[in-house]
């Protein structure tokens, strides 16, 4: 739980903002994926990776039956094997929240909701604020926003700024995540300012991508978000939340961002309070690998559910 | 500026498990002759000496120690191959030798990054990801000017100088090697080599390689010993020229025993480089490159960047970065593919860098050590940042040569300068900051032979190294490093 | 791999030997070679569907013209095909021209390697194609070792010709070369291997991609030389190979509005103006590469990287 800001949110100096060098993220990043890592720990990492995801479905073609499907999973990741942890949270439209809610009472499994007009936010401030106040009446525990990227890149940041501080207020008791929608600012100097703004405005958490376009989650992109979270915690002692989301398919990159995590942030964020992974297909590899790890054979996709 | 309750805690639940190389594929015999003339032959004394493991204090096998006899031999064998065989050869079909050995390394390249670790003590993920593959890429590079010399020098016919004598460190034996050798040999030279004394067995197994590969006998010697085989070697009147890397100290008295002989010889000698970071830094990526700088290879690194100058405006908070990023190296056993820091490299250095951190204390330094865990055997130490010292320090002066850090804060562009230079080396520095005018500024004005800016630590066989001042003479890579081998008539 | 039929004096490749014809029965029936165009790292054929005949020629002499026995059946490529190589010769430069030095020298290394792996094949199909048993060695040997030449520049010709520039106000400025883009090489016709090779070479060992017309009357190392090259982790799309009729082609290779640099080899006085002319549609860079003895030293050398690089200047303030 967030202590409350003591003083109301300011726009934070956009252009005191440390640069950030490409190639130097690069190569920290290439680093962290020469971590090898191995037997009880490789067990560890994949189960801490499971339990932080927000299991996904944001199509336009989602129905109550998919969604319920999904909480399903959710709840059941693979009975045969004991032992393992649920997912974080399942992540649907806002017209989709009641339905999760249902089907996931008497779980600690959260309900998030996308809002804001999401993915591309392109609509009037009264439209995103009331999108963001339906999830909420429907019962959304945390609410993931988009910012506007468009006024981002216009240098329109108060704006942007403002908006952030409205909708965390729509929010209420909700947690709100922002999603930065990296792909589209293009450098990792903005990916690093609108991580300032954001937190400043009164993100609870950060989060990449909205996962619909390319591209979505990366190494770099999130590195320099914990960097940027970092910094935050050690001026204000706040604690801020961050996720990756989208293209976070196979285990093996799960683990690489958890070394990252632990080495920028450390165990004050390796939970699902503190850090999440947008993904839907990621469950089940990181489920195989488990299973590979049990049995020492190398598993089919055949045996594990797909919802 | 960081409040006290924000501390970084990176002791987590989730520890990584030991990640071991396998070493089942690696050969390394008990028992190692020199190599002249194409074979391995005894020392005409019959004796040896250990290698060990320094990470462990095992012995990894037996070493000859050639006397001047044994030195004189493989001069003559390299005299005999360089007049009868290797000057005679096309040049290109020379390359198509140095070619070979690339490839071949990188063939083996697992099994020399084991005994590079093995012998040395420097992490395997260093080896493999690092030396081998460059010392690989300078044959490579080599290779290529074999039968190109004719472009690198308007005007002027390179010729080879004939004998060349070498001597190599112990901080990245292999690709010391790499660095002699290869040029040597593409400008139509013959080699005698001498490794470090406690790091011989990757070029034992580069002799084995070229032996492999068909290389005419003599071409490459490998002679291993101690200080006395590096001065009968400098020493012999046959040899045409001296290569010589290591420290400044040795350097000098190398110059003076050539003083008065007709020989060729560069020097690649020690440094004490600034790496300066100024308020404008992309900080998080500079104090990635202070690490990469000074802690990496256990700062066993005459290029280390080992004066940190930040300017005062952020000096805390790179310091406190700094800090949190010290944590997160990883001491250990070299060959565990996770260690950040391996085993500094004999039981001497280790002693040598702990009376540093004595006289840095005496001295009245703020000592600052991660809480890294040490392997119980083996010769470790922790990264070290040392705060309140100035230019007059010893440790400010002194080259460590240990994972150790001297930290100033600085105001203007001039101090920062003026410090930087104000040393006997020159071999590298560092400049940190987003303005571009600022770095070429800083590096028209740094004398040091190599300037990273917005990086450290970065080699290329394309790119010329080698210092000023008493960081030695001569340069090694790229075209420039062509000259150290030939004459131009 | 042994000419099949060359034992037997047919030196047919493109039928079965003889002997199943005659119906001995214990002999085995030789499998014979497709010659296909190389676009984007695959072999298609021509989307005319045309091909030209290669014919037997007595020895010594290679020309297609007077009539003889069928030894193959090259693809008679067309303009098409030649706009579908282009696009993917543009398609790959981006990756080519942007890969390091050493990554290109190592590509080129391997064709080397896997040049010579094939020796044996590539003096048999020379043979076939008319050229003397001796000279045919000689050039597959000169062709491995001029791959070997060039792969040694691709990371040191920016060093000898690039500068660093003293100009008098206080900037820092450097000229470096780069890679003109998609060259279109019409190879020479006289050298089926050797002058193919030291044409494409200092093309792509300098970054760029490139579309390839083989010697009309000995196309066949062409077309096995695409294969050396797939062989040898070169991209798709960087060299593409095409064989048909000069007289067809030539106008297509000049004139390509996509295409950054023309390189005609042993092109006539007339066939050289006409290149020229069309060239300056685009302000294409023309290099004329006359007959040459290709297995002398001097058909090698930087200068022909040189040919096909532009020179970039770049200044910037030397300041606080």
């Amino acid at each position: 739980m967030n202590a409350a800001q003591q003083l109301p949110p300011r726009l934070p100096e956009m252009d005191r903002v440390t640069p950030v060098d490409e190639v130097g993220v690069e190569e920290r990043v290439a680093r962290f994926g020469t971590r090898s890592i191995k037997k009880d720990s490789k067990v560890h990492a994949l189960k801490l990776a499971l339990s932080m995801i927000d299991l996904t479905t944001l199509e336009g073609q989602d129905t109550p039956g998919k969604v319920r499907q999904l909480c399903q999973k959710a709840m059941h990741l693979h009975d045969s094997v004991p032992g393992l942890p649920h997912v974080a949270a399942v992540c649907v439209y806002p017209t989709m929240v009641a339905v999760a809610r249902k089907a996931l009472q008497g779980t600690e499994i959260k309900v998030a909701s996308v809002a804001t007009a999401f993915p591309s936010g392109m609509a009037p401030l009264s439209v995103k604020l009331e999108d963001t106040r339906v999830a909420v009446a429907e019962g959304a525990d945390e609410v993931d926003m988009v910012i506007s990227r468009g006024a981002f890149l216009a240098g329109e940041y108060q704006r942007v700024f403002d908006e952030i501080v409205a909708v965390k207020e729509a929010c209420g008791r909700a947690h709100l995540k922002v999603i930065l929608e990296t792909g589209e600012l293009g450098t990792l100097d903005r990916v690093r300012r609108a991580s300032v703004l954001s937190m400043h405005a009164g993100a609870d958490f950060i989060k990449t991508s909205t996962g619909k376009i390319q591209p979505a989650a990366t190494l770099p992109v999130t590195l320099v978000m914990l960097q940027a979270i970092r910094d935050h915690f050690r001026a204000t002692g706040r604690r801020i939340g961050m996720k990756p989301a989208g293209g976070i398919g196979k285990a093996k990159l799960a683990i690489q961002y958890l070394v990252m995590l632990r080495e920028t942030l450390g165990a004050g964020w390796m939970t699902p309070e503190w850090f999440r992974f947008g993904a839907s297909v990621l469950a089940n590899d990181l489920l195989m690998q488990l299973e590979k790890q049990r049995t020492g054979i190398y598993q089919s996709a055949d045996y594990f559910s797909k919802d | 500026m960081a409040r006290p309750d924000t501390k970084l805690d990176f002791q987590t639940e989730w520890q990584y498990a030991p990640a071991p190389e396998t070493t089942d594929h690696v050969r390394i015999d008990p028992q190692y002759g020199l190599y002249i003339g194409g074979e391995f032959v005894a020392p005409r004394s019959g004796e040896y000496f250990d290698t060990i493991n320094p990470a462990k204090e095992k012995k990894l096998a037996r070493i000859a120690k050639a006397d001047r006899g044994d030195v004189d031999r493989a001069v003559k064998a390299a005299r005999r191959a360089y007049e009868n065989v290797w000057s005679k050869m096309k040049p290109a079909e020379r390359g198509k030798y140095l070619y070979r050995i690339a490839r071949t390394l990188l063939e083996r390249a697992r099994e020399f990054s084991a005994i590079e670790s093995l012998d040395g003590g420097k992490p395997i993920r260093e080896s493999r990801d690092v030396d081998i593959p460059l010392a690989a890429a300078h044959f490579f590079y080599y290779a290529g000017w074999a039968d190109k010399l004719e472009y690198a020098f308007p005007g002027r016919r390179a010729a080879p100088l004939g004998v060349a004598g070498q001597i190599i460190p112990w901080n990245f034996p292999l690709l010391m090697a790499a660095w002699k050798i290869a040029p040597a040999l593409a400008c139509g030279n013959t080699v005698v080599l001498k490794p470090a004394e406690t790091t011989p067995l990757t070029a034992l197994k580069l002799a084995e390689l070229m032996r492999d590969v068909d290389l005419p006998p003599g071409v490459v010697n490998i002679v291993t010993g101690a200080g006395e085989t590096g001065a009968a070697l400098v020493e012999h009147p046959d040899v045409d020229k001296i290569a010589f890397t290591g420290s400044t100290e040795v350097g000098r008295i190398i110059q003076r025993a050539l003083a008065g002989t007709r020989k060729h010889y560069t020097l690649e000698l020690g440094g004490k480089a600034a790496n300066i970071i100024f308020a404008d830094a992309a900080i998080d990526q500079a104090v990635e490159g202070i690490v990469n700088g000074i802690f990496f290879n256990q700062g066993h690194v005459c290029c280390a960047g080992s004066r940190l100058f930040v300017q005062e405006a952020i000096a805390e908070t790179v310091i406190a970065r700094l800090k949190d990023r010290m944590e997160t190296l990883i001491v250990g056993d070299p060959l565990d593919k996770n260690t950040d820091i391996g085993a500094i490299n004999s039981a001497a250095q280790l002693e040598k860098i702990e009376e540093y951190l004595r006289i840095g204390k005496a001295e009245g330094a703020e000592v600052y050590q991660s809480s890294a865990r040490l392997p119980e055997s083996g010769f470790f130490c922790r990264p070290t940042i040392f705060t309140g010292v100035s230019q007059s320090n010893r440790v400010v002066q002194e080259e460590i040569f240990g994972p150790v850090l001297s930290i100033q804060t600085f105001r203007t562009f001039q101090e920062a300068l003026d410090k930087a230079n104000n040393t006997p080396y020159g071999l590298s520095g560092g400049v940190w900051t987003d303005k571009g005018a600022k770095i070429f500024k800083m590096t028209r004005a740094l004398r040091a032979g190599v300037v990273w800016a917005n990086t450290f630590n970065k080699f290329d066989p394309s790119s010329p190294f080698g210092g000023y001042k008493e960081s030695g003479m001569g340069r090694e890579g790229g075209l420039h490093g062509l000259s150290a081998y030939v004459e131009l008539h | 791999m042994a000419a099949r039929g060359r034992k037997k004096g047919t030196g047919n490749v493109a039928r079965s030997a003889d002997s199943a014809s005659r119906g001995n029965g214990g002999e085995r029936v030789a499998v014979a070679k497709t010659y296909k165009l190389y676009i984007d790292g695959r072999f298609p054929r021509s989307e005319s569907g045309r091909y030209y005949r290669l014919e037997r020629q007595p020895p010594g002499k290679a020309s297609s013209r007077n009539g003889g026995e069928l030894i193959a059946n090259p693809c008679r490529a067309s303009r098409k095909d030649f706009r579908d190589a282009v696009v993917a010769a543009r398609t790959a430069l981006t990756g080519w021209s942007s890969s390091n030095a050493y990554l290109r020298g190592q590509v080129v290394y391997r064709a080397a390697e896997m040049l010579e792996g094939r020796r044996e094949q590539f003096v048999e199909e020379l043979v076939l194609q008319g050229v003397p048993r001796a000279a045919a060695a000689d050039e597959v040997r000169a062709s491995i070792d001029r791959l070997v030449y060039y792969a040694g520049w691709a990371d040191k010709y920016q060093q000898v010709f690039s500068s660093v520039n003293p100009v008098s106000t206080p900037h820092f400025n450097f000229s470096v070369l780069e890679p003109m883009g998609v060259v279109a090489i019409v190879a020479p016709e006289s050298s089926g291997l050797l002058g193919l090779v030291s044409n494409i070479a200092p093309a792509v060992a300098g970054g760029n991609t490139c579309v390839v017309l083989a010697s009309q009357t000995l196309p066949l190392s062409a077309v096995s030389f695409a294969e050396v090259l797939q062989a040898s982790d070169f991209p798709g799309g960087v060299v593409n190979i095409l064989t048909g009729l000069r007289e067809e082609l030539l106008d297509q290779f000049a004139s390509h509005m996509d295409v950054n640099a023309v390189v005609l080899c042993e092109g006539d006085a007339d066939a050289a103006r006409k290149t020229q002319q069309l060239a300056a549609d685009n302000i294409k860079r023309v290099v004329l590469r006359p007959a040459a003895a290709w297995d002398d030293a001097a058909a090698q050398s930087p200068y022909h990287i040189g040919d096909t690089q532009e020179v970039k200047t770049t200044w910037h303030p030397i300041g606080g």
